[in-house]
């Protein structure tokens, strides 16, 4: 048996969703071939090629596939996709968005934010925003799956594959890019945090959620988090939102600053090690999940932590 | 140009769902079903494109038991022009939706469908990929902003790292996120209207379709709970726990 494995890259160097996704491609079994689909990712595939346990790199190199367009890329994947019996990626909004196109272009059903690998065909996914866990067996020869990242750990890079380079598939030229706005930031990314610090909707405009949440945060050099009212209130840009339709991330150590702890928010960090909640409602349901909990007003008590630290 | 709008209907996001003990899946007697919330925004975006004098028709079709029609009434009343019910009990895998929504784009000819990210059951995420990938057309999920221009249709969607903007040739296909916009309510009136708008019903067999689902469910469980924790007294308590106790700091 013998896997692909997308990576999640940005032309220069590898991301972490990738050595997560690595690990469960492991455990799935069997050998594993990673895909550095790009334009002018030769560094990307060479990091790709020190992951632990990758036996080859594949690298396809071509203007088109610079921003990782789901059209140009699907069409890479399925031309390479013949001789294996799963394709994996992690899911992150590029896994998400391409693998689906594959998925149905080879006929398969996906399988889609895996959180554990039960047999090579069997799998564990969350649904209904993670209040219930389904264990699902696939019927089709080829596996599609994508995998929730936070709820692997990552590979190694220790190892040395060789790289091989494969030429790419025509562009369908169905879509072009135009632009993007990214946040610029030398702040650890939120999916791959050890520490994040979140704000929600009691900080009640985004000049606080900046004077209160973002020194913490530097102190403790931490990434960091919205729930999602605080981003649909436009506190927060919309990527720090941490939740089942934002990001799902299990940092070592979450603070909730001023968080209610709705379903969906708690879907998208209740696996974390430790969970601190500070929030002045003592039945706020983020309680219900927190280690260690602070009753009390966050613009009092969140200075004084940072000061404390 | 007409808008083709695939509507789920769904457990109200509201609903805490329960397991059923026996592990054979989660319990869905007597429990309130909506309109899947990515899909109301779906509606909402085709309707506003309908409104600038951009889009001729919206159409919504849902896919899924006889009650659907409520769902799909729902979008009439919002503002949908008529609606499609492809009428199927049991689950409808994603990949089966897509291939059911290709022969209905075949019969429409839509120069767009918009749909939502994903369903708030099965938490896929797949539909909207898969029906561009079985027609051949681009795709911009989880779109913030649409713009549709003469021949191409620009969309902004919300990426890990923040914003990008991609612009697809039409026909394209669309799937909304969050931020798209704010999906109006349907008035009283509209509601009475909606009751009289035409509304087709059709089975998988009309298209083609084989809806045998591809994967077998073992099991359905309680995710593994986390117990709350103890309430510390002040800033310096909540510093030495997370030093000591906890380490993490």
């Amino acid at each position: 048996m013998t896997t692909l494995l997308i990576a999640e890259h940005d032309n220069a160097s590898v991301k972490d969703a990738t050595n997560k996704a690595l690990t469960a491609a492991a455990a799935i079994g069997g050998e594993i071939h990673v895909l550095v689909a790009g334009s002018n990712a030769a560094a990307a595939a060479a990091e790709a090629a020190k992951l632990d346990g990758v036996a080859k790199v594949l690298h396809v190199d071509a203007p088109a596939l610079e921003h990782g367009l789901a059209e140009p890329l699907a069409a890479v994947i399925v031309a390479l996709a013949g001789p294996y019996d799963a394709i994996v990626a992690p899911s992150t909004s590029s896994g998400k968005n391409v693998l689906p196109r594959v998925a149905a272009l080879l006929d398969v059903m996906q399988i889609s934010d895996i959180t554990a690998v039960v047999a090579p065909d069997t799998f564990e996914r969350p649904i209904y925003a993670g209040n219930a866990i389904q264990t699902v067996k696939s019927g089709d020869a080829k596996k599609v799956i994508t995998v929730r990242t936070a709820s692997f750990k990552s590979a190694g890079a220790s190892g040395s594959a060789p790289v091989e380079t494969v030429s790419a598939a025509a562009d369908p030229a169905l879509s072009t890019f135009v632009g993007e706005a990214l946040s610029e930031s030398d702040r650890p990314e939120l999916t791959s945090a050890k520490i994040i610090v979140s704000g929600g909707r009691a900080l009640g405009s985004a000049e606080k959620f900046k004077d209160v949440v973002i020194p913490l945060a530097d102190k403790l050099g931490a990434a960091v988090g919205a729930s999602r009212a605080a981003v649909d209130a436009g506190y927060a840009p919309n990527d720090w939102q941490v939740g089942q339709t934002g990001k799902v991330v299990a940092p070592d150590l979450y603070v909730a600053l001023g968080i209610s702890g709705a379903i969906q928010h708690l879907a998208g960090m209740k696996d974390s090690k430790v969970i601190v909640a500070i929030n002045k409602d003592e039945e706020a349901p983020i309680f219900q999940v927190a280690d260690y909990g602070l009753v009390g007003d966050i613009f009092e008590i969140v200075p004084e932590l940072t000061k404390a630290l | 140009m007409k808008i083709l709008v695939p509507v789920k209907r769904v457990v109200d996001y509201n609903v805490k769902i329960r397991v059923k003990p026996d592990g054979s899946g989660v319990d869905l007697a007597n429990v309130k079903m909506s309109m899947n919330p990515f899909d109301e925004i779906a509606v909402e975006e085709a309707l506003r494109l309908k409104e600038a004098g951009k889009a001729t028709e919206v159409v919504a079709v849902s896919i899924g038991p006889a009650q659907a029609q409520e769902t799909l009434r729902t979008a009439l009343a919002m503002g949908a022009d008529r609606g499609i019910l492809v009428q199927v009990d049991g689950t409808v895998e994603p990949l089966a939706v897509a291939k059911i929504l290709k022969g209905i784009v075949a019969e429409e000819a839509p120069g767009l469908v918009v749909l939502g990210k994903q369903a708030i059951d099965d938490d896929c995420n797949q539909t909207g990929q898969m029906l561009a990938a079985l027609l051949g057309w681009p795709q911009g999920t989880f779109a913030s902003k649409v713009a549709l221009a003469e021949g191409t249709v620009d969309v902004t969607r919300e990426v890990d790292g923040g914003l990008q903007t991609v612009s697809l040739k039409l026909p394209a296909i669309v799937t909304t996120d969050l931020r798209l916009n704010e999906p109006r309510y349907a008035s009283l009136p509209n509601i009475m209207k909606a009751k009289k708008k035409p509304l087709d019903v059709k089975s998988p067999a009309d298209y083609g379709v084989d809806v045998t689902p591809r994967l077998t469910v073992v099991k359905t469980a309680e995710p593994k709970g986390r117990t709350a924790g103890v309430k510390v007294a002040s800033v310096a308590d909540l510093v030495m726990k997370l030093k000591t106790e906890a380490g993490v700091l």
